[in-house]
């Protein structure tokens, strides 16, 4: 168990975030089920508290480079509920205009700088905001999120490997959830611990359970600190689990329903409600907490299914710097 | 302060144009595999002497792992910095792909705008120094089929600098494509500040009776055809696309609105190439000013050989040109 001293007030900071992302993902799952929301959804239900510790170690501009499975890294790091939810489903009100979707969300303000489709390929990228701001001397620091799937990627090397060599200030946070895909973590990973694959690189490594908010925070802390310094990179593995499958309507029939249930008892969301109540959090604050998040979201998908659809000119936006020609017009 | 000089390598064009932009932008920095000075200053030394005055930080040699070249370059792009990644051969870019077509060239679009990616991509091919098939490739139609991309390449020293140098100020993605075989081939160099706009084509010698359309090395060899020709009393125009994506459709289609015959050349191979979205454009909006069919002008359909009989006869030639010239005058 690492050592920590995670004040109250980090705690609930983080409890905050997980709930948030808890209740996101239940009113998408419900949306999607409903047929309100036609979206491939990667659900990041079981992953709560891994991004919600890390991005409460984080400053407002620090950056922030994700994937697919993507909200709680969002969320956790401050995007607005109403622009996201307006880009999961397609509106003109959302991040992105409606132009990026799920699977591609951005908003510079609060440091989402890309969020990538493509497994592995963020970390490249992430190295060039860190030398963005190694060369600026701001002291801004890069998460790139992942999971382990994505560890066995040619690009992850290429990228850790650099970041490495060029001291870069970007936390390359694995979120091991066991399974890529549907197939299990021994059947694709030769390394025990993908932590372990940070002495390849001569850099920091280190795994953590991720669910325990102390421990994955102490962590996060840690690299940043190290980052910030100057000190170069750090490679997280954050051990975590998914309970919802890889992609929404999969019913993880390739996880034997023992772990399965051996994960669900551990949920991460619960347990530190648990752990707050302990420290003296009454169950008054919480609940309070709880119902205004729920309305926030609430609200959101409201706003969401209430806000207009991109007007059809934006195909011809944003492709170059400057609007491209109908070629259907040139055709004819 | 040194004399100007009377002539210029494409070499020395491509380190003016980076030279001149670092001055000029401090947000322009290099990224390569031996770039800087203690490496060599790049493989064709066109880097040499940079990182010697602009530092080590801003000319950085790289290891040989083109994602995460690319992906430097762009991440450095969108908060700011306009780099110049250099991926040594284009072949290798093949390498990076994922970088460059899921990502360069679709941030800011898929960001709805929030985001843009102003890297340059400076990279080298041609066939003719017996390199063989994985050192040789022209791979522009793959770039040019990818929205959210800029492709250039010129054919003369003076355009290579202005169009450096506009793809460096550029604020989208753009692929600046280099020549091996003519690396060292000079002429007269550019007036200072000189620009070549991206999107426009030039007519490098006007024509009436035919319209050669084309870019990079090719061009000089249809000026070279042309001049032949004009000695029988043909007169041939000659296009030079400079920016191959998106192309110049109006020059294009003013000049063959003129001519009424057009052969198009690359030296990639012919079939999916450039020339058939130029040739097909040209159909579509001009078919009943064609005098012929349009015609097109490339390297055989085989990777590129070694031998140099073999790599000779795979590569398109002035005597290919010319002969679809005469084929489409009939």
């Amino acid at each position: 168990m690492t050592e920590t001293n995670v004040d109250k007030d980090l705690l609930l900071d983080i409890y905050r975030r997980a709930w948030l992302i808890h209740q996101a993902d239940a009113k998408f799952r419900a949306m999607i089920t409903t047929g309100q929301l036609q979206i491939l959804y990667y659900s990041p239900r079981g992953q709560e508290v891994v991004a919600a510790a890390m991005m409460a170690a984080l400053r407002p501009d620090d950056y922030l480079v994700t994937i697919y499975r993507g909200i709680h890294d969002q969320l956790a790091k401050g995007i607005p509920l109403k622009e996201l939810w307006a880009e999961f489903a397609g509106k003109a009100t959302g991040t992105c205009k409606g132009k990026g979707g799920p699977m591609h969300i951005t908003h510079p303000e609060t440091g989402v700088m890309v969020t990538t489709g493509i497994v592995g390929s963020g970390m490249p990228i992430a190295n060039g905001l860190g030398l963005a701001s190694q060369l600026n001397g701001d002291g801004r620091v890069t998460v790139c999120c992942f999971g382990d799937g994505a560890s066995n990627i040619g690009a992850f090397h290429e990228a850790l490997n650099m970041a490495s060599v060029w001291k870069l200030p970007v936390i390359f946070l694995c979120q091991n959830n066991l399974y890529g895909e549907h197939t299990p973590y021994a059947m694709s990973t030769g390394a025990e611990r993908i932590a372990d694959r940070s002495i390849s690189y001569g850099m920091k490594g280190v795994r953590v359970n991720g669910n325990d908010a102390a421990a994955m925070h102490a962590v996060a802390r840690e690299a940043v600190a190290r980052a910030r310094a100057g000190e170069g990179p750090t490679l997280i593995e954050a051990m975590t689990f998914r309970f919802n499958g890889h992609l929404l309507g999969d019913d993880s029939h390739y996880i034997p329903k023992a772990e399965m249930e051996a994960a669900k008892a551990a949920d991460p969301v619960p347990a530190l409600r648990r752990t707050l109540l302990e420290t003296q959090v009454s169950e008054a604050t919480l609940a309070a907490l709880e119902a205004e998040i729920t309305a926030q979201v609430a609200e959101a998908a409201q706003f969401a299914l209430d806000s207009p659809y991109p007007d059809l000119r934006e195909n011809r936006i944003d492709v170059l710097d400057v609007e491209m020609l109908d070629n259907r017009e040139i055709a004819a | 302060m040194n004399a100007p000089l009377k002539k210029i390598t494409f070499g020395q064009a491509f380190h003016m144009a980076m030279d001149e932009a670092m001055a000029a932008d401090e947000r322009v920095i290099l990224l390569g595999e031996d770039i800087a000075d203690g490496q060599g200053g790049g493989v064709y030394k066109t880097t040499l002497g940079l990182s010697a005055k602009y530092g080590d930080a801003r000319v950085r040699s790289t290891p040989i792992a083109e994602q995460a070249i690319v992906g430097a370059a762009i991440g450095a792009a969108l908060v700011g910095y306009r780099p110049v990644a250099e991926i040594m051969l284009m072949n290798f870019i093949t390498v990076a792909m994922d970088q460059i077509v899921n990502h360069a060239a679709k941030l800011r679009f898929m960001s709805g705008g929030q985001t843009s990616v102003p890297i340059t991509i400076r990279t080298i091919s041609g066939a003719g120094r017996g390199f063989g098939g994985q050192h040789s490739d022209m791979l522009e139609a793959w770039f040019a089929h990818v929205p959210g991309l800029k492709i250039a390449t010129a054919s003369n020293p003076a355009d290579a600098k202005g169009l450096l140098l506009s793809c460096i100020e550029d604020d989208n993605p753009c692929i600046f494509i280099e020549n091996t075989p003519t690396y060292r081939t000079s002429g007269p160099p550019p007036e200072p500040g000189y620009r070549v706009p991206l999107g426009k084509a030039a007519v490098q010698r006007e024509g009436r009776d035919i319209s050669v359309i084309g870019y990079g090395r090719p061009i000089a060899d249809a000026l070279a055809v042309a001049g032949k020709l004009a000695e029988e009393g043909i007169s041939v125009e000659v296009v030079d696309l400079r920016t191959i994506a998106p192309f110049d459709a109006e020059t294009v289609l003013n000049s063959v609105a003129k001519t009424g015959r057009a052969v198009i050349v690359h030296e990639a191979v012919k079939e999916f190439g450039v020339g058939a979205e130029i040739s097909s454009r040209i159909h579509e909006e001009l078919f009943r000013d064609l005098k012929a069919p349009v015609a097109r002008v490339g390297s055989r359909y085989a990777p590129v050989p070694f031998s140099p009989v073999l790599e000779k006869d795979w590569l398109y030639s002035q005597a290919d040109i010319e002969a679809a010239i005469r084929k489409t005058l009939g």
